[in-house]
């Protein structure tokens, strides 16, 4: 009889697109990084519209030390923007998710949000800008509140749609079990619910992020934003360049933090 | 006969479900009215192991619906021990064919789920609910997650989940049906173990003629349009599983051969009389 080790392994069933992607990835990256640096080095674009590497990365160390247009270090820039991002996300967490959830299990709560919630959703929060501006002022409240808007609708939405992954046979046992209707919605309906939530936060700060940089452009002192746009009024495409890399990696960074929070809170996602 | 609400020898309550007259018609969309059941009269006493066996449509599932107080018949009434049935509840325990367990909960989280419902103490709803799992051969996967343990374990949980509220019915909607035939027919021995050691009263749906006449000491066989209960049989082929432990040898025997021939073509004449 032949060796085992012998036997040529075969694949088995596979759709299309199957398999690790991360190889072909680094080589991409690594691809743009030579040709970025072939451009600037063998003089293929000027210096003020892209910077080589190297100015990138001093400009990274002189904005850590607050060597830069305005006098502030880029952890300071950092922490602002984080602040402001996730005091707005949490909030649009605490209020949000209920109101979807509301939305999903009562048609009077459903009939009462959705015509302001579906009104508002599609806006560009820069279209509605202004008006936050109008009521609230420049301070920390109208940065907030945008991104809160922004946060909320994705929530929302997601909190609703979430409560329709529970199942009938799961309601129905839970009554069958002796269970009230507010322990149905809060022992079946969002533990049900929560992948879909958890997905609506991973959409809801990216929007949120994305809403800040914004808000920052437009009226702050401080923030990831204001260091961009400021570093651009005085032509200094090296900082512009390192802090969109900054806010890139940053936004990566929550994404990969949400992607751990599910696989701790919902493991049983796609699996049951 | 022994009265109502009395103990028996083992500790257990005798209770009595009635049910009288129930009509139940479903309002279609186009104007259309379905009469689910017509007229459905059944009594069933603790220890009876009641089976309906029918075709799909034949009103079996609404049946356990209005035991189970999921839906309210159209007419007609259903009593436990003569309280009128309204509404789910705990003394109606329900086993699904599929999809109700907790997946975000484990095996034993899920048999605990009424207990806590109903504020019984940690250490107390752990307890019954591990003795409930000991009785469905599950005990060693206590702590394992839902999406981890296979289709046959999962309906196993299940009845245990039913089962650790000590309701006086268990209704159990087909909870074979997803089952490979080797699984479905060792959890088949599992169920007639269960109902000899507790005693309970069951009411079970199935379309597979040989389960039915497995499990069943009160056969009932529905046919469609309208749903009804068309034949009643006293059976006892579970006891002889209960004193001979062999399933294979009571399925081979001579009369349940005979009496399987007989409910199939019962069923098949319906059918064509349904069709005609």
């Amino acid at each position: 009889m032949a060796n085992k080790s012998e036997v040529k392994t075969v694949k088995g069933y596979s759709i299309p697109g199957e398999g690790s992607s991360v190889l072909i990835s680094a080589i991409t990256v690594v691809a743009l990084f030579v040709l970025w640096w072939a451009a600037t080095h063998l003089g293929w674009i000027k210096d003020l519209f892209l910077p080589t590497p190297e100015r990138i990365y001093n400009a990274f160390i002189s904005a850590m030390k607050g060597d830069i247009q305005g006098g502030k270090a880029l952890p300071e820039h950092l922490t602002w923007s984080l602040i402001r991002v996730f005091s707005a996300f949490f909030l649009a967490v605490l209020t949000a998710v209920p109101v979807g959830i509301l939305m999903g299990v009562s048609r009077t709560m459903r009939g009462i949000f959705d015509p302001p919630i579906e009104f508002y959703r599609p806006l560009p929060p820069l279209a509605y800008l202004p008006l936050i501006v109008i009521w609230f002022g420049i301070d920390e409240t109208a940065k907030i509140i945008l991104i809160y808007l922004a946060c909320f609708a994705p929530l929302a939405m997601a909190a609703r749609a979430g409560v329709k992954s529970v199942t009938i046979e799961q309601i129905n046992a839970a009554y069958s079990m002796g269970a009230s209707k507010a322990q149905v919605v809060w022992h079946v309906i969002v533990p049900a619910a929560l992948p879909e939530i958890l997905t609506g936060m991973r959409i809801a700060i990216g929007f949120g992020w994305t809403t800040l940089v914004a808000a920052e452009m437009v009226a702050a002192t401080e923030g990831l934003g204001q260091m961009v746009l400021n570093a651009s009024n005085f032509l200094r495409t090296d900082i512009v360049i390192m802090g969109i890399i900054v806010i890139g990696v940053v936004a990566y960074l929550f994404d990969l933090l949400m992607r751990k929070v599910e696989s701790m809170l919902v493991p049983w996602k796609g699996r049951a | 006969m022994i009265g109502r609400g009395k103990p028996l020898l083992q500790g257990h309550i005798l209770s009595t479900l009635e049910i009288k007259n129930l009509s139940v018609n479903y309002a279609g969309s186009n104007g259309q009215n379905t009469l689910a059941l017509s007229n459905v009269n059944l009594i069933m006493n603790t220890g009876d192991f009641v089976v309906a066996l029918g075709a799909s449509g034949c009103g079996k599932t609404t049946l356990l619906s209005c035991i189970a107080g999921f839906m309210q018949p159209s007419e007609g009434t259903i009593t436990l021990d003569g309280k009128p049935v309204h509404g789910p509840g705990a003394e109606r325990g329900v086993v699904f064919q599929k999809h109700a367990l907790m997946p975000w909960l484990s095996v034993v989280e899920n048999v605990e789920f009424g207990l806590k419902m109903r504020g019984v103490s940690k250490a107390e709803r752990h307890s019954i609910a591990l003795d409930k799992l000991k009785l469905v051969e599950l005990e060693k996967y206590a702590h394992y997650p839902i999406y981890q343990i296979s289709g046959g374990m999962q309906q196993r949980a299940g009845v245990a989940r039913a089962l650790a509220s000590d309701p006086a019915v268990m209704l159990m909607d087909e909870p074979l049906g997803a089952l490979d035939a080797l699984t479905r027919a060792h959890i088949q021995d599992l169920i007639v173990e269960l109902w000899w050691q507790t005693k309970k009263m069951f009411f079970f749906i199935t379309h597979s003629v040989e389960e039915a006449l497995f499990l069943a000491t009160d056969l009932i066989v529905m046919t469609p349009s309208p749903g009804r209960i068309e034949h009643r049989f006293k059976l006892d082929f579970s006891h002889q599983f209960i004193e001979c432990k062999d399933s294979r040898k009571v399925k081979a025997s001579p009369e349940f051969i005979s009496m399987r021939e007989k409910v199939l073509s019962l069923i098949h004449d319906g059918q064509a009389e349904g069709e005609a």
